[in-house]
């Protein structure tokens, strides 16, 4: 049943509400805003009104080759999830629909792993990554971004698989489905939202990932955390062009972002809250 | 149900992941700890003796030590308040009965999604800027002299930016918290006469309050890791004044080519590390007993 609430009190309180979200959104939007101004209008005082160039656009790509950056996020967190979903998914299947006395141990072990700081291991890291020559290479990378979502990939699939109930595998064994069967018609179809949910959380939390990727890249490999990270002094890209570059580097994710508010609140307190 | 064989199809699905992770796990922090003992610097890596203690010395009667720990818990804590406090305001605020609600969420949770150097950036060059931010606008518009933030308030401008990266995060959970308070409950405080105050106090506040746990701990284990806010808006200064433990030993370690000084202040990163995980892995484990 709706509370039935006074026409003003709503009023009231969307007000308060909208003013919140639109301060809280406002650098966001004021860096859009910023991308379609010219340098001397991005300077010359607060303005919401751009003259609507596209010229930034332009510039930071024929200036920059943003295009380069772009496509190693792209890669960079495409593949890096895409591995992480191929160790884990066996992993997570095991540990839903076979669980023993240890799987909760191992489980909780696994997230131990994502408790240690990055930054404890930054040095082995980078000398092995620079003994095997993986220093600035999209596939060291890769490899590094898999294993730190690793734990969190295998649990958001592992409470996914939980909720598939056991008895409709009883019932399709009943009917004299073969395994094959069981995991092709019953199985896959119930736990391909879940997966499709992970993937969508570690993508991006993959492309925005801001330590190894500034650490472990250089030119080649580098993805849009260390192409922007790089103009932190901006000489000779200047706000208008950084805003542009910035805007680009957040819509992709922003866009995915707002598709998986849930999921990320499930990904991210390892099932705690839902 | 299980048979010998599905526990053995079971292992064999768990092992691939199990083995990258033990090595993922072991292997680098073995080697930190090994490195932590060793004079070891990258720009002479023909000299490398076995240290003792003297790096952990070294980095603990470092000054920047200290006060690198300090603005750590500064961050941290700041951080934590600012969210946790700001994310329920908005929270409750956002389960109010509001026009366009779907649209105010999106717009609220947005600055989760961007990238930390994007994040870090808009805020130093656009609204916090002595000359062009929209800080300084302001300020010149009530004739007031603007303030260079990262300058004169160095760590508490980077906390400013990381709760608002944060502060996203800390409203969902809290949100989906709230909604998932029995509406049934709420309505026979109200018939009871309860009103909001007493609500508030007896019934929302305990509910939310494991929600503000996971919050605090999960939120610890990413503020402890804050590196690229850092990097691209103060590079840790002027000074150490804004350099978190997680910063200095970045720079320990890369830019003064230190393996060993590095090392050491790692393994005093996971020591710290894990008393908060510590805390994480109860509250999680409890939830999976459920």
């Amino acid at each position: 049943m709706a509370r039935s609430v006074s026409t003003g009190a709503k009023i009231g309180w969307s007000v308060a509400a909208w003013v919140v979200a639109l301060l809280i959104f406002f650098p966001i939007l004021y860096a859009i805003i910023t991308s379609l101004k010219t340098e001397q209008e991005a300077i010359a005082g607060f303005s919401l009104i751009p003259s609507g160039t596209f010229e930034n656009y332009v510039t930071v790509q024929t200036q920059r080759d943003y295009f380069k950056p772009f496509m190693n996020s792209v890669i960079l967190s495409v593949g890096s999830t895409i591995l992480a979903l191929i160790i884990a998914i066996p992993s997570a299947w095991a540990m839903a629909f076979a669980p023993t006395k240890r799987t909760k141990d191992i489980l909780m072990w696994m997230l131990s792993t994502k408790m240690m700081p990055s930054v404890a291991v930054l040095l082995p890291i980078f000398i092995i990554f620079r003994t095997f020559g993986l220093l600035d290479s999209r596939v060291g990378l890769t490899i590094m971004l898999t294993l730190i979502n690793l734990p969190i990939v295998i649990w958001m699939l592992y409470t996914y698989f939980r909720e598939i109930p056991g008895e409709i595998l009883e019932a399709a064994r009943m009917d004299g489905a073969s395994l094959w069967k069981e995991i092709v018609y019953v199985l896959t179809p119930m736990a391909v939202p879940g997966i499709a949910s992970t993937l969508l959380l570690n993508i991006i939390l993959a492309w925005n990932e801001a330590f190894w990727t500034i650490q472990l890249t250089t030119t080649n490999a580098a993805p849009l955390t260390a192409f922007i990270a790089s103009f932190s002094s901006p000489q000779g890209l200047f706000w208008a062009k950084l805003s542009a570059a910035s805007t680009m580097a957040i819509a992709p994710i922003l866009i995915l972002g707002w598709f998986s508010q849930k999921q990320l609140v499930r990904g991210l307190t390892f099932g705690a809250v839902k | 149900m299980a048979t010998q064989n599905t526990r053995t199809l079971a292992r064999l699905m768990m092992a691939p992941s199990v083995v990258v992770l033990l090595i993922w796990m072991a292997v680098p922090l073995a080697m930190t700890l090994y490195y932590s003992f060793q004079n070891y610097n990258l720009l002479t890596p023909m000299n490398v003796s076995f240290a003792g203690f003297f790096n952990y010395q070294y980095f603990y009667t470092d000054p920047a030590f200290f006060q690198s720990i300090w603005n750590t818990l500064l961050l941290v804590l700041g951080v934590l308040a600012i969210t946790v406090i700001g994310g329920t305001a908005i929270a409750l605020l956002i389960d109010q009965p509001i026009f366009g609600q779907g649209i105010v969420r999106i717009l609220v949770i947005s600055p989760f999604f961007v990238m930390p150097p994007v994040a870090a950036l808009i805020w130093k060059n656009m609204i916090m800027h002595p000359g062009y931010g929209v800080f300084a606008d302001i300020a010149k518009f009530f004739g007031l002299q603007p303030i260079d933030w990262f300058a004169q308030y160095p760590l508490f401008s980077v906390i400013i930016i990381v709760a608002w990266q944060w502060l996203p995060f800390a409203t969902l959970i809290l949100l989906t918290a709230l909604q998932s308070l029995d509406s049934e409950q709420r309505e026979a405080a109200e018939m009871d006469g309860a009103n909001f105050f007493n609500r508030f106090i007896y019934l929302t506040i305990p509910h939310l309050s494991r929600a503000v746990t996971v919050v605090i701990l999960i939120q610890t284990i990413f503020l402890l890791g804050i590196y690229a806010e850092i990097l691209v808006t103060t590079n840790g200064g002027p000074g150490y004044a804004s350099t978190n433990l997680t910063f200095l030993i970045y720079r320990t370690a890369r830019l003064g080519y230190d393996v060993g000084g590095g090392a050491a202040g790692g393994i005093i990163a996971v020591v710290l590390a894990n008393i908060v995980a510590i805390f994480l892995m109860r509250a999680v484990g409890k939830n999976l007993d459920k």
